[in-house]
């Protein structure tokens, strides 16, 4: 789902509080500012059990002031992407190999030294996912990852599920 | 106000001020002294923009964050304010003393709290509070989270060490801005001077409109002694914040066909009621379709208790009638009541059969623990109206009314007489009758304020006063002071357990000071009542902690107060004195002892579902 929200000191704290106290538990988070001034968005995967509750989890967000529009974009076509930095063990020797491993997955070697490269992947959680198993038997050092952050398509194939909630009746 | 182009400073002496630099002070000076001056610098562009505005607001010449902070209360009508001063906010009540809103010093800021929420309850104004920091702010939180739960307007400001050494540590900081997040509907930290005027705005707009609650504004001590040029020409625009007051035409049109077809139906009426000041309204359309009332615990009032539709109050101590009403029916019209757990009971067993109709200003409500079938997000009093001027086809139901009338009949509410000492029951129809039943009354939480629930019988509105979704002891007396405060001319009882008072009772003094003619009645059980009850029910009489009999001579403590006390422990004896407190207009204390044993019923289990009710014949 993603969140709007006017950037004021404290809100990212307004918003991740409330996810717990009212028992959701968040994935994963990114924040960024948009293309309006003030305003940031925040991606979050949350896993809900049911309709109901996501629509409980949409009302109480938008109950903050703050919070300026709430979107669950879990049905809707979207391009998702998640930056990967892996850092992988490597002599001159396995490096040719590391390369090619990555090449198809469209992913970079940003930076190299004596034992070691670092490679950057963007794509979805599961592309992201099988690079590290790919990667993981030459020995990974340490992995940091941003979290997906998101954005419906431009045209969205015909919307079959249209859910109704009550903000607005 | 200010028209004359400067802002007048008025002197008079103002007695609340004494005092000033005794309590939580002292200390404070020493780590606030080096005040922030590069603040001004900032705001140097800023007011630029404010000079020329001020000219059009003929405010003329710089004033202090303090001042402004005076001066914005009283553009919002603040009438009276409840708090208690310390190192933080010095600045603040420095302005309050040159320029005076009247300010009631409590004796503890949880005292100044619930004394704001008593205020907003009866007067329907939001209650102000300020507060020092650290220690002065957290004794608000309970207040606080008791506003939010049962939706009560009120702005509160609380001192905060200043800017260049927030989260340092320092002497009475505590970050308040992130413990009260939970329990405001919004919270600021003034950081920007200039801003202040545009936030105080704000919070009041935001406390009083859509559901209510309290909003708290935290500010910096720099931020109070800084000047500025300020400007008070601004209009509030919040995007994330757009109530929906009027419902959807098509939506109640929906519930007019639902009424038409029904059968049984039922109106649950809740506190959104009062809030809108909807009863007028409510009343109307219940005669005008016929259709029966029940009212939730802090609804009560919203619907005349001695009217033919009245049912009673549902919930864990309401009347068998008006649960079995709730159980059975086909469709239930629920105005601004938000299905809470002692209402419902088991979720599983609620409405069962019935088709609900949830008119809610928050549309968070909606859905949140009852399945709705026709949600109509709005004000209930557009809602009502709608509904009045809409063509409705009245549904035939006399059956069905006859048939709660036969639950009325066969299941009152009862009391026992097996005990020697004052029944409960009996001395709130006491307090009822000398009253005229029109008092406003104030309980604390507990077996006594089932008593009063059950047993006043409300017929106006805003005159019951209880800590509902909360449950908070100590709240009555507190409550009752604010709601004397209100309104002056009425009449204001708190009915108070033994155990509750015992937590709030330093607010006597502040009944002396004010010559507040409140009649306090402790339900006085020697116990923790209802804890004892339930201990009784389902712990197999194992008195945890739960028994008192260790208790101050209420009498004398009242007369070291210089307020007169009694001690009754008849029901003859409690007629003559509640007879003669009535007929006076001075503060009364009375220690009415009652059958310890005495249980609130009947009972819904917890568990349990509405049909499952306990204790509903003697």
């Amino acid at each position: 789902m993603t969140v709007s929200v006017l950037n004021q000191s404290g809100v990212l704290n307004r918003i991740t509080g409330l996810f717990t106290r009212r028992q959701f538990n968040i994935e994963s988070i990114t924040v960024g500012p948009t293309e309006a001034e003030g305003i940031s968005k925040m991606t979050f995967v949350v896993h809900v059990e049911d309709d109901r509750k996501m629509e409980q989890l949409t009302k109480q967000l938008n109950k903050q002031i703050d919070v300026l529009k709430v979107s669950d974009i879990t049905d809707q076509a979207i391009v998702i992407r998640e930056l990967a930095l892996i850092k992988v063990i490597s002599t001159p020797q396995t490096r040719g190999e590391i390369k090619g491993i990555i090449e198809p997955f469209r992913a970079t070697i940003v930076d190299v030294a004596k034992d070691s490269v670092t490679v950057q992947i963007a794509g979805n959680f599961e592309k992201v996912e099988t690079i590290i198993d790919l990667l993981r038997p030459y020995g990974i050092k340490e992995i940091s990852r941003t979290g997906i952050t998101a954005l419906p398509r431009g045209s969205q194939k015909s919307v079959t599920d249209f859910k109704q909630y009550t903000i607005l009746n | 106000m200010n028209q004359g182009g400067t802002v007048e400073r008025i002197q008079p002496f103002h007695p609340c001020a004494i005092g000033l630099v005794g309590a939580r002070s002292e200390k404070a000076f020493l780590f606030e002294s080096k005040s922030l001056k590069d603040e001004t610098n900032q705001l140097e562009g800023e007011s630029m923009r404010a000079n020329a505005k001020a000219e059009t607001e003929s405010v003329t010449g710089t004033m202090t964050g303090a001042e402004i902070l005076i001066e914005s209360l009283k553009r919002e009508n603040v009438e009276i304010i409840f708090g208690y001063p310390g190192g933080a906010v010095l600045p603040i009540y420095d302005a309050l003393y040159k320029n005076p809103i009247r300010h009631i010093l409590t004796k503890h800021e949880q005292g100044a709290i619930h004394a704001a929420e008593g205020y907003a309850r009866v007067s329907g104004k939001p209650g102000v509070v300020i507060a020092t920091s650290g220690p002065g702010a957290t004794n608000l939180i309970t207040g606080i989270t008791d506003a939010m739960m049962d939706s009560l307007p009120l702005v509160i400001f609380t001192g905060q060490v200043a800017t260049n050494v927030i989260g340092s540590d320092a002497f009475q900081e505590a970050d308040i801005i992130g413990i009260t997040m939970p329990i405001t509907k919004h919270n600021y930290q003034v950081r920007n001077l200039n801003d202040l005027p545009k936030i105080v705005k704000e919070a009041f707009h935001i406390a009083t409109t859509g559901r209510p609650g309290p909003v708290l504004i935290d500010i910096p001590k720099d931020i109070a002694n800084n000047e500025t040029r300020p400007s008070f020409d601004h209009t509030v625009e919040l995007p994330g914040y757009q109530p929906t007051i009027v419902p959807n035409i098509l939506q109640i049109r929906k519930l007019t066909e639902a009424i038409a077809t029904s059968q049984k139906p039922v109106i649950l009426a809740g506190a959104g009621v009062l809030h809108a000041q909807a009863s007028d309204e409510l009343l109307a359309f219940a005669e005008e379709t016929n259709i029966p009332v029940v009212n939730t615990l802090l609804g009560l009032g919203s619907f005349p208790a001695d009217h033919p539709l009245f049912l009673g109050m549902g919930g864990m101590h309401g009347t068998y009638t008006a649960n079995m009403a709730m159980y059975e029916c086909d469709l239930l019209i629920n105005f601004g009541a938000r299905f809470d757990d002692r209402l419902t009971g088991n979720l599983k067993h609620f409405a069962p059969k019935a088709k609900v109709a949830h008119i809610d200003i928050d549309p968070a409500e909606i859905g949140k623990n009852v399945e709705t079938h026709i949600p109509i997000v709005g004000d209930v009093k557009e809602a009502l109206s709608q509904l009045l001027k809409e063509d409705k086809e009245i549904p035939e139901i006399n059956e069905w009314l006859l048939h709660l009338e036969k639950y009325k009949r066969n299941f009152p509410l009862w009391l026992s007489d097996d005990e020697e000492g004052i029944s409960p029951q009996r001395l709130v129809k006491m307090i009822h009758k000398f009253s005229k039943g029109e008092a406003i009354v104030s309980t604390d939480v507990g077996q006594h304020q089932m008593w009063v629930a059950q047993h006043y019988g409300f017929v106006r509105p805003n005159r019951w006063i209880t800590s509902g979704g909360l449950g908070t002891m100590g709240f009555g007396l507190p409550a009752a002071i604010g709601a004397q405060f209100a309104e002056e001319e009425e009449t204001v009882v708190a009915i108070v357990g033994d155990a509750g008072f015992q937590m709030t009772l330093q607010e006597l003094a502040v009944i002396k000071e004010f010559d507040l003619p409140i009649k306090i009645f402790i339900f006085n059980n020697q116990a923790l009542g209802m804890v004892r009850q339930w201990q009784e029910a389902f712990y197999e009489e194992r008195y945890s902690q739960s028994l008192t009999p260790v208790q101050p001579d209420y009498v004398k403590l009242a007369d070291s107060y210089g307020i007169r006390g009694f001690k009754v422990s008849t029901e003859k004896e409690a007629e003559e004195v509640i007879r003669e407190t009535f007929n006076d207009r001075q503060p009364v204390l009375v220690d009415c002892r009652i059958k310890p044993m005495e249980k609130v019923f009947p009972m819904i289990a917890p568990g349990k579902g509405l049909h499952e009710m306990i204790g509903v014949k003697p």
